[in-house]
């Protein structure tokens, strides 16, 4: 029969050697393989305190981008659920009263916006789809939860902060977007 | 007589010695978890335990913490009068060897020559003997108590391989009184540092001590009493809490006693290599030196044990009756042999 890769050995079938029924050289040189890992750099990264790096292309948990003025971007024009394969995105529209300019860019707004991250697959559709710039993954991925309903995220869960009020935590999250750096 | 010369100090200097040493060897077993975990880490490129404090070093505290609050179990259908001597019977055995064993010269304490030896007998290798043969027994009395099939089976391996075992461990003890010609320990290390090593004179001996020391503390290549993929967890499968917990550290204790015992009788005991002590008069500190002299080397073992465990895979259980009996003992039969002639003709 022919192999299917070319990788194939013929197993020795020769009766061992005197030498070889010691066991005593084999167990010897496997000692001194073992003992030289003792020297090796081990390539394990102690999480909680360090963390790895994603990719720069990684696509994470959701963001629901700011201005810089610190005005909701998103319009609430459903595109997002539209382009998502999954059907993880649910929002209800609302329109902008006076005196809240100072919220939302546009006059609609979502009064409701939730990803379903056990649904989501992370595609990076729904941030391809807005026309707005108001939907991006960031570099986070969601942390376990006891709960199916821990994995929702509701509105408040995936805001960016504010850039007026609380300008380090928008820049630390701006960071983890890529695309939008 | 000389056996009745004991008074108070006598009394109290040999508590103290035994505090001690159970002290030590308590605290060797315990970090020896600790250094297990460590060194097997290491030889496969991992970090080991290194949350509980720095590096880890409270990491044996933490276990015998999370032993200690562990639910008692005791199987119904077991004896249960057996079943919790089992693990008492490992322990005390495990620590009864250290009794003859020299751990170091004498001290001089207020005019009082102290040795570092708890019981001086002139049968030292003989009682070792005995009481290494009554270790089985833990492992036997704790396997068919549980009334576990599977543990029965690691039991009798145990003891099978045990009794295997102690012959041609005998044998080639047999051949180091020849060289020393005492029984004696402490005979056996003073005779080393006069004459040298046993190791020099006994290379092969000490190569068959050591094997069979790895079946008696039940230590991979050897360790099929505890095969966890054929026998689910060996003889301690139905123990629980602080009695499993005996049971693992009766094996560590083992293994430091056995390296002990290896350095004691073949690399000369608290003997310091290439240096005369005798040079150094009766300063208080020899005896320490000597101490850590002997611990040095039993630690070194305690890493050669630990670096086998890693390497070596498990023996099918008829290689190693065929090893013990087929290899082992004619060798050491062989080797008796030799040691008596070469001895014979030394003498006329």
């Amino acid at each position: 029969m022919t192999s299917l890769t070319n990788r194939k050995t013929q197993v020795e079938r020769k009766p061992m050697t005197a030498m070889e029924k010691l066991y005593l050289p084999a167990i010897i040189k496997g000692m001194g393989i073992t003992f030289s890992h003792m020297f090796k750099k081990n390539p394990t990264i102690n999480y909680p305190e360090q963390v790895r790096p994603f990719s720069s292309v990684f696509r994470g948990l959701h963001i629901l981008n700011r201005d810089e003025e610190g005005r909701e971007r998103c319009t609430a024009c459903g595109l997002c659920a539209v382009a998502c394969p999954a059907e993880a995105i649910t929002m209800e529209a609302a329109e902008r009263q006076t005196g809240e300019e100072h919220l939302y860019r546009e006059e609609k707004y979502a009064a409701k916006y939730e990803v379903n991250m056990l649904r989501c697959i992370f595609c990076g559709l729904c941030e391809e789809a807005c026309p707005k710039d108001a939907v991006y993954l960031s570099q986070t991925f969601a942390p376990a939860n006891f709960g199916r309903q821990g994995f929702i995220y509701k509105k408040e869960d995936l805001l960016i902060p504010n850039p007026v009020t609380d300008p380090e935590g928008f820049a630390k999250a701006k960071g983890s977007i890529p695309q939008a750096k | 007589m000389y056996l009745l010369q004991i008074d108070g100090w006598f009394i109290l200097e040999k508590f103290i010695l035994i505090a001690a040493i159970v002290t030590t060897a308590l605290v060797v077993a315990m970090y020896s978890t600790y250094a297990e975990r460590k060194i097997a880490a290491f030889l496969q490129d991992r970090r080991g335990p290194s949350r509980a404090g720095p590096f880890g070093i409270l990491q044996p505290l933490a276990d015998g913490v999370k032993l200690f609050m562990k639910e008692e179990v005791i199987p119904l259908v077991s004896n249960k009068f057996l079943f919790v001597l089992g693990p008492m019977l490992a322990m005390i055995v495990a620590m009864m060897t250290s009794a003859v064993i020299p751990w170091g010269s004498t001290i001089d304490i207020a005019g009082r020559q102290v040795p570092l030896q708890i019981a001086d007998v002139n049968i030292g290798v003989l009682y070792i003997f005995g009481v290494v043969s009554l270790g089985v027994y833990g492992i036997m009395i704790g396997g068919w108590a549980s009334n576990n099939k599977f543990s029965l089976i690691a039991a009798i391996r145990g003891a099978s391989q045990m009794i295997s075992y102690e012959l041609a461990m005998g044998l080639a003890l047999i051949a180091v009184l020849m060289v020393t010609g005492t029984l004696r320990m402490s005979g056996i290390v003073s005779h080393q540092i006069e004459n040298g090593w046993n190791i020099i004179y006994q290379p092969l001996g000490f190569l068959i001590f050591f094997i069979c020391a790895l079946a008696e503390c039940n230590r991979t290549p050897f360790d099929l009493p505890e095969a966890e993929n054929e026998l689910n967890f060996g003889y301690h499968q139905e123990y629980s809490s602080m009695k499993l917990g005996f049971y693992l550290f009766a094996e560590y204790i083992n293994m430091f006693i056995s390296s002990v015992l290896m350095a004691t009788l073949f690399f000369g005991g608290y003997d310091i290599p290439f240096v005369n002590e005798a040079a150094w008069g009766d300063a208080w500190w020899v005896g320490l030196v000597g101490f850590a002299t002997l611990m040095l080397k039993a630690f070194f073992f305690i890493f050669l044990f630990m670096w086998i465990r890693w390497t070596v895979p498990r023996f099918r259980y008829d290689q190693l009756m065929n090893l013990g009996w087929k290899k082992l003992m004619p060798l050491a039969l062989v080797n008796m042999l030799i040691t008596a002639v070469v001895v014979l003709l030394l003498q006329k």
